[in-house]
């Protein structure tokens, strides 16, 4: 009997940067771990981001971002999905990301932020948790 | 503003053209279950307004997505509301997916008035979901005309979007077997149209040259198109707008549809079956493991009708 999937998770890349070797490294384990990723492919705008979370009814959504510009695009997305009324699905990010600009984000309400070297197990554990928070509180 | 739980409000929610709403609509269908049933009920008493569906099934890489997109260009460019369900395969070890068919549309992606959705097969074969039919019923609520639905990348056997669509395009390229594939039985001869994708590159014209006697023989329109650079297109939408006129005309329409109304019952009492002898063939003890499996089959499903 087919196990039955977890979950619905967006993975999406904002903006300019074209290196999505770690969006689908982390889209894959994703799905082996039982979740049905829905991948946007590269450069895409916050609203884009937005309009298919909307459709895809989304129980989180993931941003794979390398080029710098996270501190920009981030709270972008961020704000696309407020005005899309998906204010309460849990963003989590990831790329290259100095330490020192995580509290900030996080403040902003990204809920983990992943550099480089984080093992798949936390991602994908991080992703579980969210996933299971979100579908609770629509009950 | 939270949606309404109510799976009638809900709907009166989609039919006013909420996206979110008919997001999560769709969820619902798609998990199955009480809410499922509640919500296709509720969706029963609301007269749908009439639209076609359309079917594009082919191999994983002859181009569907692509030419998906394409599709719904043309349909944009008439005002049309478009619907696109994409289907995917779940894996059979973890029940995940990567949806990825979207990524060939996302020019579309903030158009209000396309509606996409990605699905995974979640264990079903034939190239749909459970709940694709419902899913296309609820994008018609949502306004949606045509609704075009793309199946998982199939072999040849996967003839469940030829009974679920009004009409179905096979899609095929180049590059991808010679002559005696195309002589073989299966969604070749079930397709209303054959489409052969990647009509720019060395090989499609030697593949439309060995379908043609198959196409002319079955009375199935040939088209070479390109949906990289748009060729061929407009004279695929003219010949889907041509076979749809005919269809609705002779009435076939109307019996394919009756039809595949039949078949969707069909499956769903097997679907809903399948719940119940999950259970009863599991706890069919280890005196029964040896026996043959139609054995006990057959037992199971005596056990079933008795607790029903």
């Amino acid at each position: 009997m087919q196990p039955r999937q977890k979950g619905r998770i967006l993975i999406g890349k904002p903006g300019l940067d074209g290196h999505d070797r770690g969006a689908k490294v982390v889209a894959r384990a994703l799905s082996d771990a039982g979740f049905e990723v829905i991948y946007t492919g590269i450069r895409r705008t916050p609203d884009e981001i937005a309009a298919t979370a909307v459709q895809e009814d989304v129980d989180a959504i993931g941003l794979s971002l390398l080029s710098g510009a996270h501190n920009v695009l981030f709270p972008a997305v961020l704000d696309a999905l407020s005005r899309a009324d998906l204010g309460d699905v849990p963003v989590l990010g990831g790329g290259v990301i100095p330490d020192s600009d995580i509290p900030a984000l996080k403040a902003l309400g990204i809920r983990e932020i992943f550099t480089p070297g984080t093992p798949l197990e936390t991602v994908v554990r991080a992703f579980e948790r969210a996933v299971d928070e979100h579908k609770k509180s629509l009950l | 503003m939270p949606l309404p739980r109510d799976c009638r409000a809900l709907l009166d929610e989609v039919s006013a053209h909420n996206a979110r709403a008919l997001g999560r609509a769709i969820t619902l269908a798609e998990e199955g279950g009480d809410r499922a049933g509640e919500l296709l009920c509720a969706l029963e008493e609301i007269p749908l307004p009439e639209a076609a569906t359309i079917g594009l099934t082919g191999t994983g890489g002859a181009g569907k997505s692509t030419l998906a997109a394409r599709l719904i260009d043309h349909f944009r460019a008439s005002s049309r509301r478009v619907g696109l369900i994409a289907v995917d395969p779940s894996s059979p070890l973890s029940g995940g997916a990567v949806l990825g068919d979207r990524v060939r549309m996302m020019r579309h992606a903030c158009d209000k008035h396309v509606a996409i959705r990605s699905m995974a097969s979640r264990g079903r074969l034939g190239g749909l979901s459970a709940a694709t039919a419902s899913s296309a019923r609820l994008m018609k609520l949502f306004g949606c005309d045509p609704v075009i639905i793309e199946t998982v990348g199939v072999g040849q056997a996967e003839f469940d979007i030829v009974r679920l669509a009004d009409l179905t395009a096979l899609v095929l390229a180049p590059g991808l077997g010679d002559d005696i594939q195309a002589m073989k039985a299966g969604l070749i001869e079930m397709a209303d149209l054959l489409v052969i994708n990647k009509g720019d590159l060395p090989g499609a014209e030697a593949l439309r040259r060995d379908l043609e006697p198959i196409a002319r023989d079955r009375g199935r329109a040939l088209l070479k198109v390109s949906a990289r650079d748009g060729m061929g297109i407009d004279d695929m939408t003219a010949t889907l707008d041509a076979l749809f006129c005919q269809a609705s005309q002779s009435g076939a329409l109307a019996d394919k549809r009756r039809r595949a109304s039949d078949a969707e019952t069909l499956d769903w009492a097997l679907e809903l079956l399948r719940h119940r002898l999950e259970p009863i063939v599991g706890a069919q003890g280890k005196a029964l493991r040896d026996k043959d499996p139609r054995v006990r089959a057959q037992m199971a499903i005596q056990d079933c009708f008795l607790s029903l």
